[in-house]
């Protein structure tokens, strides 16, 4: 694998692809190698690929050996390896390995053995990219940043992003070519694809079908576009299971077009949320639109900058718990709810009445739209059917809300399931013979289980399936073909605004997978071309088309389905385009920035208008569902299931449940008394004649009559960690109501083991968290002191106070933007090597995870607030952890910082119990993974990997800090002290944050952005009165509640003894 | 000395502390044939084989634990602390008795404590070993926690850290160990020389005779002997008090409601008194009764020792009041809900068993009745331990497990090997303990026979 690792200079990407054999001094293998040619071969065995070496293949290398197959053998296999290492650890002084170390020979430009170095590429997920800035190591990708360039991005990234540097390593992934499981080189596989194209030849291509997730590459599309005009009759279908085709029909009914509302929020006073989870998992924006609502929740400058958000929705979202009015309400009655918004605020002719219990929500609501005309605006969440978004769109002209239309996303838009259940009939029909899939779609697993997708793909002769991991899917293809990572493959995508990024990989294929560029080039008429050469080629032809054109951009992105294979134009750099050096000069400057300037359609590319008579076009009602309904929603966490085998995502706590390693039916506490239920019992759910077992999670603040369950476990062919692990949703979930439906639930009396990282929900009338109300917040800005207990300035210690005359650290939390979207969590995990655990530890307590996301829910359990506080170390200044440990392994340091040194600890655990905020983690067993070699190379070398017996917290990033003052110190002089600036310092939980809600830097400084939030009069600390001085502290939550007394307003929390003891209500054990 | 009945009315006389029919040469026989016997006693044979098994489980449990590490414990977070510590500080409490009896009851010259002072030291000894081995293990890396917790001079000039309880714990538990040992040790020499010259083998009397150091009961060796006790028993005293007090200040020099109480080390160390007398009393009752010695312990020390347990209980109990109303004076929310979470929280059935058996169960003991039921007293004496490893139980998991911020509470539930470790203690301690019984004079000969008349009328001349 070396090789793989040593030589890419990846930075402007030349990337050396292959290494072939040479050939021997035999004819029969020489004409074998000719037609055969093997990248990398050992043996003229090998080449002459006899029966026996198949079988010493199969044996030798331990990803195709049975026993991995047979759990028996793999388990007994696991149990010598544990053993044997067990034995390893006791004899503790062993010899280590032999192992040659070849320095450079030529030293890779740019490249500083131990610095690290950052490229830009991009993530795709869900039909829009996410621009990434990535950290690499040595030619090791090892740590997700968000590009601030990317307008997706902002320098924020999402979970998602964040642990698919994990899947990229993962050891489970697919590494070899496969037909019907016997393994096959490359050239085979082309022989394959290329010969059931040619029996397609005839028939134009009426048996072929491609089958895609959402494209939003726009070279791939082309591709694919270019296949479709040799082969005109075939078809392509981009599917995902968990997709925005209701939004997509919504605004064509309202707008007679696919396009995408892009609203502005920091131009909007009012935002109502119609089951919308836009700040989390709707549509492709969250983090555009997580730091745009940011911005309008900070007060500190002028108080009215704060938004209202109303949220009506069924499950309780993180969305949900940012609003400042939420209501409830069953999804299926949300379309009546914003009928009567719309009749409220006098949409063009909608009429209808809100559901009785919603009715005064919608009425307050209506009235609110109306009084911020123009400041206004209203999102449907992708669950709900079409004619919500068509009433949204029909609210927002008539309130003149700040939304602009633009194209989408994806290259090609179209309504995915009825491309499915279109291909799954044209199946059934026998007229596909075949069928490519490529990406992580994963039919078989995912699809609409009345669709049985699993039958019809057994009735195609040639199915040949490119994906990450040889899945569900893969198992019923003739042809497995590993893909590439997006980190090692070289592709482009498009963003929700249109601009297009170049996705440039970091890393040579750990496993020989191949892009999705390089699988759809098979299928044209120059079949062996790495994905290199196609975006590469595919950008100059752009280019230069824009030079002959000189169109701005967007002339092509089409709302409607198109098969036009016109490239995007970008637009030139100021160098301009012409010639070979010029496009040079461009592409260069593209992968360096991340994105391509001027990719972006301009202002009103896409300008649509609401049709006059959307009223009728929306005018027949869908029917409420009587009853209980159920609800399928997308995972907070392992996304519709591609995820199942990050240990990562699976263990990060959803971030309303904090539940990790599974699934659960969410319902309401009255749901859950009406049905005698409690967490964790199983129930059955009926939903169109299908059944599933779900354990139940009771929600507070869940609709009442509804369940929520989330898609993607109970995978059978996920790897080691995801497969078999929860009940799988998709079995239950047909595609006629793919988001919700009429559902029974019986109770089995079966009980199911959650994992769940938060066992109490209620804040038990403490002052961790603080809140007020917008007019109690201007009464009295400075609430939060009212409601400490102890005496301010009482400061008394034994010690003297310690003096910081150089710089000392603190942090601040805003906990009025934090969403609790989870992302920094998982981005400590990354930056920090912390350990997978796994669910039985979790289930004991023994999460890893250095800050966690507390939830509580404050009020009403029926519709209750919730408050979300990201704790990291509090780094006390008078630290209770320090004192304690009787090795002296944690002390502060001269920064204020308080330490951990792993190698002096021996375990006592006395810190983690005097910690009042109990932040630290324990090794209790040997967590980590010392023995995987991929993981070896994920780690970042920075930080130091712990071993059992060892406690561990946050450190602040203190890496981060050190890299800073080594280029501080670098620059410092005795003329011109240079300390380390504010902002040069970005810890990873902060560089993530979407929210901008967690700020870091000197405190010493008071011009620094962090003392100036702590001098805000909304910073308190929490648990102030033990007097041991923590460096975190939190700026309090303001609400700005509609005032209405016919709406329910929880009260604020914060103030001593005001809540009762909810231990018994929300107690949970 | 005067018999003290002399002079008391019918209803006050008191059993002798040694009854009558006995004289120097009984009281020899009786104590020192047991481990100068050829044969071993059959029960015996039942009880160490039973206790050899537990012994062999402890080093089971140990030796598992290395290797995996201590997450096969139910110990999590924030219940840090769990059966390991309450463990320890449940032994070590055990351990004070024999202190007690054999340092400050000698100060204080009463003579009731000669013939039970030697197993009760034993004990002791044995109670600590079976102590000393949870705070090591149940650390993360024991290999290390072993000797990085003392102050010995390094290469990287690393020091323990002074302010953790923790190394106060280390100098108080191993100066504990070391006093206690000399202590017992040196008081065993004359019996030794004993059983020296009784031995009826050779290898009995080379064994004996090389432990008994040389003593051949000359005047000048019974000064020093005289002596160095005295001086011993000097040291010995104020360790009774102080171990436990550094004890719980592994508690309360926390911040955690419910550990961090100024009244813990007076409420330690009687609990540990009431602990170590209800253990004195579990060993003595069948130990009396199994090898005939009811002449030697009377019914008397039987009810002073539950005397004893009578009134440290009773401190024991005012410490759970005082818990309580601090909690409530102290108008502190967070002790507040500690008080409240123990009363009616996830653990509240601990809490109620321990005061049933710590608060009510022991005022029967005021009853004289109840003081001379051994049959009753054996059973109550079993309870009290219960009690007390309870109150060791509420004290550290409650506290832990509903701490500051909710968001971290959590449940705690102790796993097999929790249970097989403590197991493996018992079994450390009672082979230990019946090893002592079999070779060593379980009652000191030489005190004892100062207990008979004959003694006083030499003393007198």
């Amino acid at each position: 694998m070396s090789h793989r690792l040593d030589t890419d200079s990846t930075q402007m990407g030349e990337l050396d692809t292959t290494r072939r054999g040479q050939a021997i001094d035999l004819k029969a293998v020489r004409s074998k190698l000719r037609e055969n040619v093997p990248q990398v071969w050992r043996s003229l065995d090998e080449v002459s690929d006899t029966a026996e070496f198949k079988k010493y293949l199969h044996r030798e290398f331990p990803s195709n050996a049975s026993e991995w197959l047979d759990p028996v053998g793999r388990r007994s296999f696991l149990k010598l390896m544990s053993a044997s290492m067990a034995l390893a650890g006791v004899t503790a002084c062993t010899v280590q390995p032999q192992e040659l170390i070849v320095p450079y020979v030529r030293q890779p430009e740019e490249e500083i053995p131990g610095k690290p170095l950052y490229f830009a590429t991009a993530i795709t997920q869900g039909g829009a990219a996410t621009g990434l800035l990535v950290e690499s190591h040595e030619g090791r990708p090892t740590k997700i940043e968000g590009n601030p360039d990317h307008p997706a991005s902002r320098g924020a990234t999402d979970l998602f992003a964040q642990g698919s540097v994990l899947t990229l390593y993962d050891p489970d992934r697919s590494q070899t070519i496969l037909q019907l499981g016997d393994v096959r080189p490359w050239n085979a596989a082309i022989a394959a694809i290329r010969g059931g194209l040619s029996a397609q030849s005839a028939s134009k291509g009426a048996g072929l079908r491609i089958l895609t997730e959402t494209v939003a590459s726009p070279t791939l599309a082309a591709q694919i576009q270019q296949v479709l005009v040799t082969y005109p009759e075939a078809k392509w279908i981009q599917w995902e299971p968990v997709n925005r085709d209701n939004a997509r029909a919504g605004a064509r009914t309202a707008l007679g077009r696919y396009v995408e509302p892009l609203y502005d929020l920091t131009r909007a006073d009012v935002i109502l949320s119609l089951d919308a989870d836009f700040l989390s998992s709707d549509g492709a924006l969250n983090l555009y639109y997580m730091r745009q609502f940011a911005t309008r929740r900070r007060v500190e400058e002028n108080a009215d900058n704060l938004n209202r958000l109303y949220v009506v929705e069924s499950d309780y979202t993180p969305t949900g718990g940012r609003a400042d009015n939420r209501l409830p309400l069953k999804s299926s009655q949300i379309e009546a709810f914003s009928r009567a918004v719309a009749a409220g605020v006098g949409a063009s002719g909608v009429s209808g009445t809100a559901p009785s219990e919603a009715a005064a929500f919608a009425s307050a609501v209506a009235k609110d739209l109306s009084e911020h005309k123009g400041r206004a605006v209203v999102i449907a969440g992708d669950s709900q059917p079409p004619a919500v978004h068509a009433i949204a769109h029909a609210i927002n002209a008539a309130i003149g809300a700040p939304v602009s239309y633009v194209p989408t996303a994806e290259i090609v838009p179209s309504e995915q399931n009825a491309a499915l259940r279109e291909l799954v009939a044209d199946i059934n029909a026998s007229k596909v013979q075949m069928l490519v899939i490529v990406g992580e779609s994963n039919p078989v697993y995912s699809a609409p289980a009345d669709l049985k997708f699993e039958d019809a793909i057994k009735r195609v002769g040639l199915v040949v399936h490119s994906g990450l991991f040889f899945d569900e899917t893969a198992t019923y293809s003739h042809w497995h073909i590993p893909a590439a990572h997006y980190l090692e493959a070289w592709s482009d995508a498009r963003t929700i605004d249109g601009t297009v990024s170049i996705v440039q990989p970091l890393i040579q294929p750990l496993y020989g997978g191949k892009s999705p560029h390089e699988v759809i080039a098979t299928m044209t008429d120059r079949p062996e071309r790495n994905g290199y050469d196609v975006v590469r080629e595919y950008w100059q032809s752009a280019a230069a088309a824009f030079g002959r054109s000189g169109e701005t951009g967007s002339s092509t992105r089409q709302a409607a389905p198109t098969r036009s294979a016109q490239p995007v134009s970008p637009k030139p750099g100021s160098e301009g385009t012409a010639g070979e050096g010029g496009f040079e000069k461009s592409w260069r400057k593209w992968l360096h920035d991340g994105v391509i300037a001027g990719s972006a359609p301009q202002a009103g590319a896409a300008a649509a208008t609401v049709a006059p008579d959307v009223a009728t076009r929306v005018a027949q009602a869908g029917a409420p569902i009587e009853g209980i309904e159920i609800n399928f929603r997308r995972d907070p966490t392992i996304y519709d299931g591609r995820y199942a085998n990050n240990g990562w995502l699976q263990e990060l706590p959803k971030p309303m449940s904090k539940l990790t390693w599974d699934t659960a039916a969410h319902i309401a506490p009255k749901t859950a008394e009406d049905h005698d239920l409690e967490n964790g019992d199983l129930i059955t759910i009926e939903h169109e004649g299908r059944t599933i077992e779900a354990p139940v999670f009771v929600m507070p603040g869940h609709a009442k009559d509804s369940v929520t369950i989330t898609v993607g476990y109970g995978r059978s062919r996920a790897g080691r960690l995801g497969t078999d692990t929860g009940y799988n949703a998709y079995e239950l979930r047909g595609s006629t109501a793919p988001f919700f439906g009429a559902a029974k639930i019986l109770k089995t009396g079966e009980e199911y083991d959650l994992a769940v990282t938060q066992e109490h929900w209620a804040i038990e009338g403490r002052n961790l968290i603080r809140s007020a109300t917008l007019e109690e917040f201007k009464k009295n800005p400075a609430f939060v002191k009212e409601m400490e207990h102890a005496k301010e300035g009482k400061r008394i210690s034994l010690y003297p106070d310690k003096e910081y005359r150089g710089q000392q650290w603190g942090m601040s939390i805003d906990m009025n933007a934090c969403t609790g979207c989870m992302a920094c969590v998982i981005a400590c995990v990354a930056e920090n090597n912390i350990p997978v655990v796994g669910k039985v530890q979790v289930k004991t307590n023994r999460e890893m995870h250095w800050l966690r996301i507390d939830r509580y829910f404050a009020g009403n359990p029926e519709s209750p607030d919730a408050y979300m506080q990201p704790l990291p170390c509090q780094q006390c200044e008078n630290a209770p952890c320090e004192v304690v440990c009787p090795v002296a392994a944690t002390t502060h340091s001269a920064e204020g910082l308080n330490d951990m040194v792993y190698n002096r600890c021996v375990g006592t655990r006395y810190c983690s119990n005097n910690c009042p905020w109990k932040v630290r983690r324990f090794n209790f067993l040997l967590y980590q993974d010392w023995n995987t070699p991929t993981f070896k190379l994920q780690r970042n070398p920075d930080v130091t990997v712990r071993s059992r017996g060892v406690m561990e917290k946050c450190t602040y990033c203190v890496q981060r800090i050190n890299a800073a003052r080594i280029q501080a110190k670098r620059e410092d002089t005795p003329q011109q002290p240079r300390l380390i600036r504010d902002g040069e310092v970005v810890t990873a939980c902060q560089a993530v944050c979407p929210a901008e809600a967690i700020v870091f830097g000197d405190i010493n400084d008071p011009n620094s952005r962090v003392a100036k939030l702590k001098a805000s009069p909304r910073n308190y600390t929490m648990l102030e009165d033990l007097n041991t001085r923590p460096r975190t502290t939190y700026l309090a939550a303001v609400k700005n509640q509609n005032p209405d007394p016919a709406l329910h307003n929880n009260p604020m929390v914060g103030h001593h003894g005001s809540t009762t003891h909810e231990a018994s209500e929300g107690g949970g054990h | 000395m005067a018999d003290p009945n002399l002079h008391r009315p019918m209803a006050l006389q008191q059993t002798p502390v040694i009854l009558p029919g006995h004289d120097f040469e009984t009281v020899t026989e009786t104590i020192a044939e047991i481990p100068l016997a050829r044969r071993f006693p059959l029960g015996w044979v039942g009880f160490i084989l039973v206790s050899l098994a537990l012994l062999g489980a402890l080093h089971m449990a140990l030796g598992y634990l290395v290797m995996k590490g201590i997450g096969i414990f139910g110990t999590n977070q924030p219940v840090g602390w769990a059966f390991p510590i309450i463990n320890f500080v449940w032994w070590i409490g055990i351990g004070h008795a024999g202190t007690l009896i054999s340092a400050i009851l000698m100060l204080f010259k009463q003579q009731w404590r000669m013939s039970i002072a030697r197993f009760a030291e034993a004990m002791t000894i044995f109670a600590v070993a079976c102590a000393a081995i949870f705070p090591v293990f149940h650390t993360g890396r024991p290999w290390l926690a072993a000797y990085w917790l003392f102050p010995y001079p390094n290469a990287m000039g690393l020091w323990p850290q002074f302010k953790s309880p923790l190394i106060w714990d280390v100098f108080a538990v191993s100066t504990y160990a070391t006093v206690s040992v000399v202590f017992w040790y040196v008081g065993l020499i004359p019996d030794l020389a004993t059983l020296r010259d009784r031995a009826t083998s050779k290898i009995k009397a080379r064994i004996y005779g090389m432990v008994a150091l040389g003593w051949r009961g000359s005047a000048r060796h019974w000064h020093r002997y005289e002596v160095a006790s005295l001086i011993l028993a000097g040291l010995s005293t104020p360790l009774v008090l102080s171990v436990h007090t550094v004890v719980s200040f592994d508690f309360a020099v926390s911040v955690i409601p419910g550990w961090h109480a100024t009244i813990f080390p007076p409420y330690f160390v009687a609990g540990a008194i009431y602990s170590g007398f209800a253990m004195v009393l579990t060993l003595a009752i069948p130990v009396r009764r199994f090898y005939g010695m009811e002449s030697l312990i009377t019914m008397r020390h039987i009810d002073n020792m539950a005397k004893v347990m009578l009134a440290t209980g009773l401190i024991v109990g005012y410490g759970y009041s005082m818990e309580a109303f601090f909690a409530w004076y102290s108008a502190n929310p967070h002790e507040q809900f500690m008080i409240y979470n123990r009363m009616f929280g996830q653990y509240a059935w601990s809490y109620w068993t321990l005061i049933s058996i710590n608060v009510v169960m022991v005022q029967f003991l005021w009853l004289k009745r109840v003081r001379q039921n051994v049959g009753l007293l054996f059973v109550m004496s079993l309870i009290v331990n219960v009690g007390m490893w309870l109150e060791r139980f509420v004290i550290v998991v409650t506290s832990l497990a509903n701490d500051f911020v909710p968001s971290s509470w959590a449940h705690y539930t102790p796993t097999f090997w929790d249970y097989l470790l403590y197991a493996g203690t018992f079994g450390l301690f009672l082979t230990a303990f019946l090893l002592f019984l079999r070779f060593v004079p379980m009652i000191s000969i030489f005190e004892v026979k100062t207990l008979l008349p004959q003694a006083k009328v030499e003393a007198e001349h």
